[in-house]
């Protein structure tokens, strides 16, 4: 028996087989009920062993044989399976396929420039430095005796935003480069006091010990404010796709500026003007200037349902979507069924958190005539999320992919097909 | 009852001045980190009003003696970037000559035989181009790249994109050198190294901005 298996031992092709869970090597060696071994093929040829957990097979009544013994390890059913939308420089959280505003670890969009590292937990240090009482480094065992902080906030790249000319394009597709976690770590202040920092420094760098050895310059201002060391996501250790073993991170500021893999920051009088503060993340703006230093996310929402490539039928609609912003509490989302003409304010799941996905939800009843669905954020500052139109006025058309929050636009046709409106 | 309400007075009264102590505490480290220096010292006023959101830390030891002193010879090794003051930049130095054979054998796969051709990131300004309004082109050194420093540091720490950190700094000077005199913005004789770097000015610097988004009803 033959299944296509990339290099991860994941079956790719599962119409193939008579279940649909993709299984690994891991599971073999985990705590599983095997019931059959099968020989599978990889990508490069090499020929493994791979078992089919018992409960991959269904029962047609599950009340006549007892299911599997409690395991080391719990899995999604195998009726569900969420995934990611990867591409050769990032992945998408499928917001589509969730129910609430926390991002499973797995699910979390992933973003880096030089693959994921590898970093052993025993060897990691993270060296404080530059403009310094004292120039330090510190374990991953002393990040973890200093006093800890948790909060849940959403990390979105500011590269978020993508369409297609046919509208057949999913919330994941569209803005799936936002995801929210509990995070846990010590809080940067604490060990910006313990370090010393000196009242000359404004500026700290952070660099990453990934591939791309990756580094952003950062406000001192904000370390002293909210940034995190993080080493643990929705209560568990950081994933290595998150940053592993510990990380920066920089609530409510442009993901890239929450450096994975952190072994090092260096305070100073100065930002580096590293590359991916210049010749990225930089954003054309009108009069031929280039806009640096956009930290802020600002306000933003999406329709997650109904949206492609949901079939709709007549009646009674509950719509549903996530809303956030960088700069605070979402304060209201407004709703319009009626392409914008007139709008209503959506019900937001409590609690309401700052620089967190809140969960909006509207009832509607739809009479089965073609129409646009649409939804808008306010934040605490009085920000109301723009259409395209209004962000290309502001900014000028040729501007980049960088900090595009526009509203989000379903088009409901007659037969029920929901598809997404371009915006330019 | 008299002792009472005397009590919630001297708790009130306590109250108030731990506020007034918290706050001034506040204003005090947002004066000392305030400090603005040159050209982003706009960036650094946007975000001096924040304080800190930790709890207090007025029962906290001076110091929890977590962590150990670094050594000069540690951060050595680790202390790679490179300022746009040149602060940080290694001694050697490269010429275009030399730098059009290593981009050739280590380069060219990823970026096009001129660095126009792509697969990966477009390097390369052409002549044609030049002639243009920056903002209908694509993105290069030339016309978008604000300090030369930026160069050398990004190839030393990740390129080649196959084996990071493999170059030589006489290697990351002759490859900055030529990219640079590509983009014509440096002579076909012209030496790169510690002192020169530093000097040249690029193309683009005069368009970058900072950031003027504040929230609020404008859209920006």
């Amino acid at each position: 028996m033959n299944l296509p298996v990339d290099k991860n031992n994941t079956i790719k092709d599962k119409a193939e087989i008579s279940f649909q869970q993709p299984f690994s090597r891991r599971k073999l060696l985990g705590g599983a009920a095997t019931a059959a071994v099968v020989l599978v093929q990889t990508a490069i040829g090499k020929t493994v062993q791979a078992a089919i957990p018992e409960g991959a097979f269904i029962h047609d009544d599950p009340t006549k044989k007892p299911g599997p013994l409690p395991s080391l390890l719990g899995s999604r059913s195998q009726f569900e399976k969420p995934v990611r939308l990867p591409s050769d420089t990032s992945s998408r959280t499928p917001l589509q396929d969730l129910y609430s505003t926390l991002t499973p670890a797995d699910l979390h969009y992933e973003r880096h420039h030089a693959g994921v590292p590898t970093i052993n937990p025993e060897a990691y240090e993270l060296y404080i430095h530059g403009l310094v009482e004292k120039s330090m480094k510190f374990t991953l065992a002393d990040l973890k005796r200093f006093p800890a902080f948790s909060r849940i906030c959403f990390l979105e790249c500011s590269g978020n935003y993508r369409s297609k000319a046919d509208g057949k394009i999913t919330p994941q597709g569209i803005a799936g480069l936002t995801s929210q976690s509990e995070w846990t770590g010590v809080m940067l202040s604490t060990l910006f006091r313990e370090v010393g920092v000196k009242p000359k420094a404004t500026w700290f760098l952070a660099e990453g010990s990934d591939a791309a050895v990756m580094t952003r310059s950062i406000p001192v201002a904000k370390g002293w404010h909210d940034a995190m060391i993080a080493y643990a996501q929705n209560g568990e250790a950081i994933r290595p796709e998150q940053g592993y073993p510990a990380r920066l991170f920089l609530p409510g500021w442009e993901g890239n500026t929450s450096v994975k893999w952190l072994r090092r920051l260096e305070l100073s009088d100065a930002p580096f003007m590293t590359r991916e503060e210049t010749s990225k993340y930089t954003e054309p703006i009108k009069d031929g200037k280039i806009r640096q230093f956009s930290f802020d996310m600002d306000a933003r929402s999406i329709i997650t349902f109904p949206a492609y490539p949901v079939q709709l039928e007549k009646g009674w609609i509950e719509i549903r979507g996530i809303a956030w912003s960088g700069r605070g509490k979402i304060s209201k989302v407004e709703v319009s069924t009626d392409a914008g003409k007139t709008w209503q304010v959506a019900r937001l799941q409590e609690p309401v958190l700052d620089k967190a996905h809140t969960y909006f939800r509207h009832l509607w009843q739809w009479n089965g005539n073609e129409t646009e669905i649409m939804s808008r954020a306010l934040d605490e500052t009085g920000y109301r999320q723009p259409t395209m139109s209004q962000l290309l006025a502001a900014r000028g058309e040729s501007t980049g992919g960088y900090h595009l929050n526009p509203i989000t636009t379903w088009l409901v046709k007659q037969d029920g097909q929901v598809l997404n409106k371009p915006d330019r | 009852m008299r002792q009472t309400i005397f009590q919630y007075a001297i708790t009130a009264i306590s109250k108030w001045l731990l506020v007034l102590a918290v706050i001034f505490a506040a204003c005090t480290r947002t004066n000392i980190h305030n400090q603005a220096t040159g050209l982003t010292s706009a960036v650094e006023a946007k975000y001096s009003s924040h304080s800190s959101t930790i709890a207090d830390t007025t029962h906290w030891p001076p110091t929890f003696g977590f962590g150990k002193l670094a050594t000069t010879q540690e951060l050595a090794t680790l202390d790679i970037d490179i300022r746009p003051d040149g602060q940080g930049l290694p001694a050697g130095s490269g010429t275009v000559t030399a730098g059009k054979a290593i981009y050739a054998s280590k380069c060219a796969a990823c970026h096009g035989k001129t660095g126009v051709e792509g697969p990966n990131n477009r390097l390369v300004e052409t002549a044609a181009e030049r002639t243009e309004n920056y903002k209908t082109k694509e993105k290069t050194i030339g016309n978008y790249w604000p300090y030369a420093t930026t160069l050398f540091d990004y190839i030393r720490r990740a390129m080649p994109f196959n084996a990071p950190g493999s170059l030589t700094n006489d290697e990351v000077y002759a490859l900055t050198a030529f990219l640079l005199h590509a983009n014509n913005i440096i002579a076909p004789d012209a030496k790169i190294n510690a002192q020169t770097l530093p000097q040249i000015i690029m193309p683009a610097r005069q368009y970058f901005v900072t950031d003027d988004r504040k929230g609020g009803p404008e859209v920006r």
